[in-house]
């Protein structure tokens, strides 16, 4: 008996360890550049319909609830806005509104309606549409579920005729530009009795395609809005298909099953490149990295909670701490170099608002300044090299970092080791996502790792690092980052707020940025590129944004999908603000569904073959052991 | 994995008490009365267990979105969760007894409507890929076990048990990668796939083939060994050397008096396993990005979807019980010395 038990564990052990050396042979083998056979089966020749491959899951697709992603992308093509971010520059351009005006006192704003826009079920869309969802909201708790912050300081909505708008601000508000609400149809949506129920299908849009289907977790499927007034898409259609396992997208990529994937891995983005039907691209992001350290967190009326360690109250000891993390290590190491190095704290991508330390303010990585800095701030070193603060115990800092993130689990030990450098001894702690948000907003941290994605107006990330933003005193109510709460930062946060003249606005935001960067209370450590790929056997290309250097997919606005250009329907085209700018080539529906079962039948067959080998091969091999057996 | 054997020994060990006169009904009765006793420490432990997951539901939502202090508070009313934890509870419960789940934070529908569109092609995938487990767990099961030690024995048991302890996860990428545009790679049916009934059913079952493949070979295997061991322990009977002396052929001793009487462990093993079945299938299902139960319950706890988690733990829990009280009822009818006792 303890011999047979051996040999089947022998045998197991070979087994197991014979399919894991055969594993990257097969991976890498089926990495080659594979025929699109699945793609065959699925659409023919058709190559109007675009599929992408997606991981990141719809919530809702009602345009008053959605708040995720995914949900809210998807939305941006179905509904047009006020206004959107132009391709180039990301500065807010007309949509919906033609043009628009402000009063003298800067708190009416006179937005004109185009004429010639029609929603998709052939009605004209107006002023009324407009007036009609913002009042919804106004009046309607759950109509501000999703896009509420836009109009807390309003005072009233009003359509004077079809084409005039006219919303009344309590404050001025310098957002008023960039309104990020869809507008929905009045004829369609005031006669739905409960405002957070699931749309129905296909939804009536004013966008560059509207959504035919929607299964969840499945796909969502848009159709061209052949009546969109800034000239119907090139493509028919474009499916949204879902993927929970990031890499069996890639591998339908490959295969041809879907034509454009984001995000994608630094690893799999290198294992995609030299495939000759795949096009890479590196694009820059809105996202950025931090360390937070914790300066005293404090509610926002200024009681001191959490339990940092009270030693980062020293901004000399914050500023080494920053000095000592080489962002260049990280953007290397971390994201295998598809990052853009730490500068301000705005995203780079944002050319306008981006700013960066010039001059003495300058604070290159180099541990032997920081070690001085130290020793001149009084930080001694202890008997085992670690340093004591002011009231004499070792520094020993917990860091904070998400327990399933690549970027935490691969950045924290940099960090710890070059702060070691310095004598300070840290301790990483990986936690859930749940719980670093929670013990962050109630300041139970010394340091964490933490980022935001920036939109192209500021205003948002900027108001993170506010005294307001500071969570109440039973520690909700608010999203907190840095706990920084500094008068001058606030002042100059209102002035941005209230400055209509852009350029001017700039010179504050870039001022916030250099105090921000003196303070300490977190340290940008780089900005994660988007990384996205897509077939160029059947795309010619997406419009990026900005220009040349950004996204396809979750832009801010639509140019990417709107742009969309199958292969030999001519040049990707660039939006360059002047209205209506493409108009789509005739497009019929004729090659519709003409989609041959070949591949698939193939495919079951093949599976049953395999099966039916396997089955057949084990019942023989029993069989001729039996009949061995009796003999 | 030992979760499944266990409950097994444990029906096999704390099977029916050796009351006299109590009769079928009184021990129908009391495995009725105890799962229901069960069901309600579900749906108290329902609540109680989510409620202390860390990290405030609504904060987390609006992570990374610009969001007012007062639309993070309009949000907690709209879920109820700004009242007193024990006011929720009797909501709950009230709710809960009037057949109503609530309705999902994060997909804003009811909890019912979720769970029945993702129940569905659980049942699928997990009924089909248990019945060709069952089926070929049993056969192989037998045959090992009646031919202890030979090359099928030890080929095919060694087979078992390295898939049976492949990551399901690992497998299902190989399987992924090795067949690279002979199947789908994502879901349950392609977004253009014609919606008349054959194509649609040839479809799913195209989607169907990887996830099934995974799903048996790792699973069959704990059927093999069941039914293997009791097969063995069957062989020494003395009833066997009767048959045989009886002059029946081998083949027919193994068929007619040895395997009824080695399938009874097995089949309660099944009926247990079903019940876990469905929650078990959730690496599957991710890897497969199959729209089933498991991942929809597994995408609930990322985001702390409390109403739709309470109503997932719900379900599956039931489906353990139900299972449960099932096996144990079934048992008494497979097994005349239950009965007898």
């Amino acid at each position: 008996m303890i011999i047979v038990r051996s040999r089947l564990l022998a045998l197991g052990v070979t087994l197991m360890a014979s399919a894991l050396v055969t594993a990257p042979v097969a991976v890498s083998a089926s990495a080659s550049p594979a025929p699109a056979r699945a793609a065959e089966a699925t659409s023919g020749q058709d190559g109007k319909v675009l599929r992408i491959g997606v991981s990141r899951e719809v919530d809702t697709l009602n345009p008053f609830m959605s708040i995720t992603l995914m949900g809210t992308s998807i939305l941006r093509s179905q509904f047009e806005f006020l206004t959107t971010y132009s391709q180039g520059s990301m500065t807010p351009e007309g949509a919906l509104a033609e043009k628009w005006e402000t009063s003298e006192d800067k708190l009416t704003w006179t937005y004109h309606i185009r004429k010639d826009v029609k929603w998709s079920d052939g009605k004209p869309v107006t002023a009324k549409d407009a007036a009609w969802t913002f009042q919804k909201m106004l009046d309607d708790e759950t109509a501000r579920t999703a896009n509420g912050s836009y109009i807390t300081q309003w005072e009233s909505v009003t359509a004077t005729d079809d084409w005039t708008l006219k919303i009344k601000t309590k404050v001025p508000q310098a957002t008023m530009d960039a309104l990020d609400i869809p507008i929905v149809p009045e004829h369609v949506w005031s006669k739905m009795s409960d405002i957070s129920a699931a749309p129905e299908f296909p939804m009536v849009g004013n966008g560059p395609y509207y959504i035919t289907e929607f299964k969840e977790a499945q796909f969502t499927k848009m159709k061209a809005n052949k009546n969109y007034w800034r000239g119907a898409p090139k493509v028919d259609e474009i499916h949204f298909v879902y993927y929970s396992n990031s890499d069996a997208a890639v591998s339908a990529l490959q295969s041809g099953e879907v034509d454009l994937i984001n995000p994608l891995t630094p690893t799999q983005y290198d294992a995609l490149q030299g495939e000759p039907d795949i096009q890479l691209n590196n694009a820059q992001n809105r996202r950025f990295n931090e360390l937070l350290i914790n300066p005293g967190a404090a509610t926002n009326d200024g009681t001191p909670i959490g339990n940092g360690n009270p030693a980062l109250k020293d901004v000399k000891l914050r500023q080494a701490i920053a000095q000592a993390i080489d962002t260049k290590t990280l953007v290397d190491k971390v994201w295998s170099g598809y990052a853009t190095e730490a500068a301000g704290y705005i995203p780079p991508m944002f050319k306008d608002f981006a700013w960066e330390p010039t001059g003495d303010q300058v604070r290159k990585f180099d541990l032997d300044a920081a070690n001085k800095a130290l020793d001149e701030a009084g930080y001694k070193k202890g008997q085992d090299g670690v340093r004591l603060d002011k009231q004499g115990k070792p520094l020993n800092l917990r860091l904070l970092t998400h327990a399933e993130r690549d970027i935490d689990e691969n950045a924290s030990p940099f960090i710890k080791g070059w702060l070691k450098e310095i004598g300070i001894e840290v301790t990483i702690e990986p936690k859930s996502d749940n719980q670093v948000n929670e013990e962050t907003t109630r300041g139970e941290y010394d340091l964490a790792i933490s980022g935001w994605s920036a939109n192209p107006d500021p205003d948002y990330v900027l108001s993170l690092q506010t005294c307001a933003n500071r969570p109440n005193a039973d520690g909700t109510g608010a999203t907190p980052d840095s706990f920084l709460c500094n008068e001058e930062y606030d002042e100059l946060y209102a002035k941005q707020l209230s400055e209509f003249d852009r350029s001017k606005r700039i010179d504050i935001v870039k001022q916030m940025q250099a105090l921000l960067y003196d303070e300490a209370t977190l340290v940008i450590f780089g900005y994660d590129n988007a990384l996205e790929a897509f077939r160029k056997d059947k795309f010619e290309g997406f419009p990026q944004q900005p220009t040349g250097s950004g996204v396809i997919m979750f832009q801010q606005s639509y140019w990417g999908l709107l742009g969309a250009t199958p292969k030999g329907e001519g040049p990707v085209p660039v939006y360059d603000g002047s209205q209506g700018t493409e108009s789509g080539e005739d497009t019929t529906d004729a090659a519709a569904e003409e989609s041959s079962n070949t591949g698939l039948i193939l495919g079951i067959v093949g599976g049953v073959l395999v099966v039916v080998l396997v089955v057949g091969l084990l019942v023989a091999r029993g069989r001729r052991k039996t009949a061995d057996d009796r003999e | 994995m030992s979760d499944i054997l266990t409950p097994t020994e444990e029906a096999l060990a704390e099977a029916p008490p050796p009351t006299r006169g109590g009769g079928a009904l009184r021990y129908v009765l009391t495995k009725i009365g105890g799962g229901l006793v069960s069901f309600a420490l579900v749906i108290v432990l329902g609540f109680l267990l989510f409620r202390a997951l860390p990290g405030d539901v609504v904060a987390t939502m609006f992570r990374g979105r610009p969001a007012t202090p007062e639309m993070i508070a309009n949000l907690k009313h709209q879920y109820g969760l700004d009242l007193p934890l024990w006011q929720q509870f009797v909501n709950y419960v009230g709710d809960l007894l009037r057949g109503d789940l609530g309705d999902s934070y994060v997909y804003r529908v009811p909890v019912w409507q979720k769970i029945e569109e993702r129940f569905w092609p659980t049942v699928l995938l997990v009924g089909v890929s248990t019945l060709i487990s069952v089926a070929l767990g049993l056969w192989m099961g037998t045959r090992s076990g009646w031919r202890r030690g030979s090359r099928f024995d030890r080929i095919s048991t060694g087979v078992a048990l390295a898939l049976w302890s492949t990551p399901t996860f690992w497998l299902g990428m190989l399987l992924l990668a090795a067949t690279t545009g002979l199947f789908p790679t994502a879901g349950i049916v392609y977004s253009d796939t014609p919606p008349d009934f054959f194509s649609q059913a040839l479809d799913i079952a195209h989607h169907m083939v990887l996830p099934t493949i995974t799903m048996v070979a790792v699973t069959y295997a704990q059927y093999q060994l069941v039914m293997r061991s009791s097969l063995i322990e069957e062989m020494g009977a003395d009833y066997l050397t009767t048959a045989r002396a009886k002059g029946l052929r081998d083949d027919e001793v193994r068929r007619k008096h040895a395997v009824p009487n080695a399938l009874l462990p097995t089949v309660t093993l099944v009926f247990l396993h079903l019940g876990f079945v469905i929650a078990g299938a959730i690496s599957v299902e991710t890897v497969f990005s199959w729209p089933g139960l498991g991942r929809l319950t597994y995408d609930a706890l990322r985001v702390g979807d409390l109403p739709l988690l309470q109503g997932t733990f719900v379900v599956l829990a039931g489906a353990v019980i139900v299972m449960n009280v099932f096996a144990d009822l079934l048992y008494r009818v497979l097994d005349p010395r239950v009965r007898a006792a």
